[in-house]
């Protein structure tokens, strides 16, 4: 229950946590845009490097980007095997029926898994040192211009940032229930499919009830505090572009510039 | 039946880089047919101690004899459902357990698990439920209509049902009125009397000292106290404060009755004590 490290948020005091969310956001979706256009050995190192390099200014210990992940191993290992057997070309080097695996499948098959580790380790890099309440904040602040089409951009980050807010909690709950259900002879790991899935009754309905609860207990102490929405609230966190995140664009627009050139002048 | 803790420790993690210790050499014994209550301040490992009775945590080392089942790191899942049948748990605000559609049903829940026909589940979920004292009329009725009292005790004999020789309660009085505290002692005293080991954790001295035989002061994740209520809570003030401990009201307030220049003879524990002793019965001035 306490290992799952999507979206986990590691405090500290690097370069890359003292960047605007804003910047880590945007910075993060210009480099997931650039590496998309990648198409050799040469462009995949090279991103490889930037991302690896990123990683060393979090200062943090690179476990924590393995355990990050962990949890999409299975959906790596999915694409690859898709590329691997379904790409079409020459030279095969193996056939049964409509499966083939060909030198360009293999090639495309590491392509493939470099891109997404790379993705998932950039996008680890941003949850990793951003608090869920400045990502939500920052999304709130991209997306201001929406307002003007009427878009309730303030309530969404709100509601987003209470999920964010809750998602610990109920993983609690979660465990404290599973105990108490436990206690009363619950199993989880015995009987067929459908003995297995009535099993997890006992634990959802505590738990719904339970988030429901707190929704009401919240939505109550909100009210009593004065809450209203569409109106104009101030932020405790405000939110600062500063010269360090220039740095950031530069060093991100010289990236781009080296991966272009990479892309057209080095051929493998 | 008693209880035996040996050389147990437990950390969360263990093995890893990220271990927490939170257990240190526990050597315990809880004594059959009686109210242990175990005390220390929050974060003391009690709530840890206890996950241990019934399987939810296994100790990292050490074990725990628990009548002739023998609890080690490395017993499996299976193992367990017959520890788990024997020693009945209540976690804190256990109604946030309940899930079924009538209190009779959620009371069965238990029963059925460990293998109790339908017939023989209902039988002892009703028997369970009269022993917590919840009325027929809300047999039949949702488990969520209740008020927050009733909720308890409906929770309390879901546990209960499966008739465990052991009873274990987290802190059972929590969040409820004076008179369901009092209820609650109650129930307690009457699963002694029905033969039971009881194990309490409780963070009011009063209720201590009002039913158990026994008690365990955890402190820092180890055992600082053992003993019988009478034994612990006539140990020197200083003590109290470095376990972080009250006294019960009576001995409260004899202290600050010595700290005026009044001294009783002896530290009072129950009120009533402290009433005879202050109406002249036990004058040494």
């Amino acid at each position: 229950m306490n290992n799952i490290m999507i979206g986990r948020f590691v405090p500290g005091d690097s370069w890359i946590h003292r960047l605007d969310p804003r910047t880590k956001m945007i910075g993060t979706f210009i480099f997931i845009f650039v590496m998309l256009w990648a198409n050799s050995w040469a462009t995949y190192a090279w991103s490889a490097a930037f991302v690896f390099a990123m990683i060393r200014l979090t200062k943090q210990p690179f476990k924590l980007y393995w355990d990050g992940l962990k949890p999409i191993f299975w959906l790596i290992l999915f694409t690859i095997i898709l590329q691997l057997f379904f790409t079409p070309g020459e030279p095969v080097l193996f056939q049964a029926g409509p499966l083939k695996i060909t030198v360009p499948g293999i090639i495309n098959a590491i392509y493939v898994m470099i891109r997404f580790v790379l993705i998932i380790l950039m996008s680890t890099i941003l949850t990793l040192t951003t608090a869920p309440t400045s990502i939500a904040n920052a999304l709130e602040s991209l997306l201001k211009p929406l307002k003007k089409l009427h878009v309730p951009v303030a309530e969404l980050a709100l509601m987003l940032s209470i999920a964010l807010r809750f998602v610990p909690l109920l993983m609690d709950e979660t465990q404290k229930i599973m105990n108490a259900q436990k206690s009363r002879g619950m199993s989880f790991s015995t009987g067929g499919p459908i003995k297995r899935a009535r099993a997890i009754v006992p634990l959802l309905i505590p738990l719904f009830v339970g988030a429901l609860q707190r929704a009401l207990d919240l939505a109550n102490a909100m009210e009593v505090r004065g809450f209203q929405d569409a109106t104009q609230r101030t932020k405790y966190r405000i939110l600062s572009y500063g010269s360090e995140d220039s740095k950031a664009f530069a060093g991100l627009f010289i990236f781009s510039v080296l991966f272009i050139a990479i892309k057209f002048f080095i051929k493998y | 039946m008693a209880i035996n803790f040996e050389q147990v420790n437990f950390s969360y993690g263990a093995g890893t880089t990220l271990a927490q210790p939170i257990l240190h050499d526990i050597n315990v014994t809880i004594p059959d047919g009686q109210v242990t209550a175990i005390v220390g301040q929050t974060g003391s490992g009690k709530s840890t101690l206890i996950q241990h009775l019934n399987g939810l945590l296994k100790p990292t080392s050490g074990r725990i004899i628990i009548d002739d089942f023998i609890l080690t790191n490395g017993i499996k899942e299976k193992q367990l459902t017959g520890l788990r049948a024997r020693v009945g748990m209540v976690f804190q605000f256990p109604e946030n357990q309940l899930f079924a559609n009538t209190v009779l049903d959620d009371v069965m829940y238990a029963p059925i698990n460990f293998g109790y026909s339908k017939r023989e589940a209902q039988i002892a979920a009703k028997e369970a439920l009269k022993r917590v004292h919840v009325s027929e009329k809300l047999w039949h009725k949702s488990p969520f209509e209740l008020s927050g009292g009733q909720m308890r005790r409906v929770a309390m004999a879901g546990t209960l049902a499966s008739n465990p020789d052991i009873v274990v309660l987290d802190e059972p009085a929590a969040g409820l009125d004076p008179k369901g505290q009092n209820e609650l002692l109650n129930i307690v005293r009457d699963l002694k009397s029905a033969g039971k080991l009881v194990v309490l954790i409780s963070h009011q001295m009063d209720h201590v000292i009002a039913v158990a035989d026994h008690m365990i002061v955890m402190n820092n994740g180890r055992v600082a106290a053992e003993g019988t209520p009478t034994e612990i809570f006539n140990r020197d003030l200083s003590w109290f404060k470095e376990v972080a401990l009250d006294l019960p009201k009576a001995g409260q307030f004899a202290e600050k009755l010595r700290q005026k220049g009044r001294s009783l003879s002896r530290r009072p524990l129950l009120l009533t004590e402290l009433a005879k002793m202050l109406n002249g019965d036990d004058q040494h001035e």
